[in-house]
């Protein structure tokens, strides 16, 4: 895609009165020279990957090989007392499930990244569901959102290793939000909106792993950061804005990566990978 | 792909895929240096697994990777890995040095996030590329014309191309070119390009 910013992709939209997933299909078959069925095939693959780990990840047997992971999603999923409604619920029950089959190294979509791919799958086919929308609509949401990514990661980064987690759940939780917005039929503008003030709202989350693994704090922000998204997509779609510009957030988000410490960017130095329990935690897992 | 990270475990996936493309001979031993967050996280990662899968020429989402490690001791070879400090470099970087029948070549690669990934040094030369286009590494005689020639014939296979980093250590001696390509390249451009007085050596990576 050759859109270095957000701003770009939501004036063509505006001034061509189409979707920002239209842009980004189109861009993607000029790039790869190939046909519209191509790349929506392409796209197809990855919705039935991101539908298989959510289905897997709601089965009863699995456990990653440290054994803190396993059995989150279908914990919520079977509890008779989540407040919030279903559709809160789904979107932190998918969530979770992908991220459980990440975390036992099982097939997942990685979008932005696998520590982070629990949150889009979740939050578009939680929607998808509760309004019956077809598969079609959901997979040009998906280049909504790998459209959002593409440009964090030409104008910033989405390594964990280099902005700490907001690069990574706080983007997943933005490129959800935003591909909701066009998936409900929001505006452009609107889908500028929800990404913005998704990731705003994460700005400074650290990385600090648990012995090194992606399961603490990560199975679980995942499904934190899919209900964030939701919110920001209710706002969005209610004619909040975000008085922050996306493209000026994401500069922000990548200064305060540059600022934050290494011992807090994916090393297990510092943080919940430090504490008494996160020590303990690796010294118990060094011969796994 | 395969989880857990796709910096760590794709990403990493890539760089050993890529690092054995270039190699290209047959690896007996591999010396694995991790540098930063890899060096930090590695085993929680799987960023070993994922590394030596890769040179075993397993792709990110083969399920053997999980198993990389057991079956390079069953196809004999033998890997080390060493914690480093490499400098200067970005987080998620590990230094591969190779030894094969003939040959040993030292490749340093970056996972830069989302499973995208640089090689940036072979050996002595500084390179820089994705992986994301079909590219070669061409060595070259350094001297007036080269690097014309080497356009030239890929411009009769009109070959397009996107990108093009030159490097060389000292003049007049070999210079490396790193060229990204809009098309996927075939065998005979390549012996077309190996067929030449002063080019040393062609090697070819295709995306994936």
């Amino acid at each position: 895609m050759h859109y270095n910013r957000i701003e770009n992709l939501i004036d063509k939209a505006v001034q061509d009165d189409i979707k920002i997933s239209q842009i980004v299909i189109e861009e993607e078959i000029e790039e790869r020279e190939t046909t519209r069925t191509a790349v929506i095939e392409k796209m197809n693959e990855n919705l039935n990957v991101m539908k298989e780990s959510i289905k897997e990840g709601l089965k009863k047997d699995h456990t990653s090989a440290s054994g803190l992971t396993g059995g989150e999603a279908l914990t919520m999923q079977n509890s008779d007392n989540i407040l919030g409604g279903n559709l809160y619920r789904d979107v932190v029950v998918k969530a979770l499930a992908v991220s459980e089959i990440n975390a036992c190294m099982g097939k997942v979509v990685a979008g932005p990244t696998a520590g982070a791919s629990g949150i889009v799958p979740a939050v578009l086919l939680s929607l998808a569901e509760k309004y019956d929308i077809e598969d079609e609509k959901i997979i040009k949401a998906l280049f909504t959102a790998g459209g959002l990514g593409e440009i964090v990661s030409k104008k910033a980064t989405l390594a964990g290793a280099e902005g700490g987690c907001q690069a990574e759940c706080g983007v997943g939780s933005a490129m959800a939000a935003g591909a909701a917005v066009d998936l409900m039929g929001g505006t452009p503008e609107q889908v500028g909106d929800a990404f913005a003030l998704a990731l705003k709202n994460l700005l400074g989350l650290v990385c600090d792993p648990v012995a090194g693994l992606v399961e603490v704090p990560c199975v679980k922000r995942n499904g934190f950061a899919a209900s964030h998204a939701l919110t920001a997509v209710n706002m969005a779609l209610s004619g909040i804005g975000s008085v922050i510009p996306p493209d000026e957030v994401i500069e922000a988000m990548m200064e305060v990566g540059d600022l934050m410490s290494v011992s807090l960017k994916e090393t297990s130095e510092a943080g919940l990978a430090t504490t008494e329990t996160g020590r303990k935690i690796a010294e118990d897992l060094k011969d796994i | 792909m395969i989880g857990p990270s796709s910096s760590h475990t794709a990403g990493a996936v890539k760089v050993g895929y890529l690092a054995r493309s270039i190699f290209k001979d047959k690896l007996n031993k591999a010396d694995i240096h991790l540098h930063g967050s890899f060096a930090r996280t590695f085993k929680g990662h799987g960023t070993d697994r994922a590394l030596v899968g890769g040179l075993l020429g397993f792709k990110p989402d083969d399920e053997r990777i999980r198993n990389s490690l057991q079956i390079a001791k069953e196809r004999n070879v033998e890997i080390d890995f060493n914690l480093s400090d490499l400098r200067g470099v970005h987080p998620n970087t590990a230094k591969l040095d190779l030894v094969g029948e003939n040959k040993e070549m030292s490749i340093i690669g970056s996972s830069i996030g989302g499973s995208r990934i640089k090689i940036i040094q072979i050996d002595d030369y500084e390179v820089d590329f994705s992986g994301e286009m079909p590219t070669l590494w061409v060595l070259h005689k350094d001297e007036p014309g080269e690097i014309g020639i080497i356009t030239s014939i890929l411009g009769n296979y009109k070959l397009n191309i996107a990108r093009m980093v030159v490097f060389r250590n000292k003049k007049g001696e070999v210079g490396s070119a790193i060229i990204e390509l809009d098309h996927k390249v075939n065998d005979y451009v390549i012996s077309n390009l190996e067929n030449m007085d002063d080019i040393y050596q062609v090697r070819y990576v295709e995306p994936f």
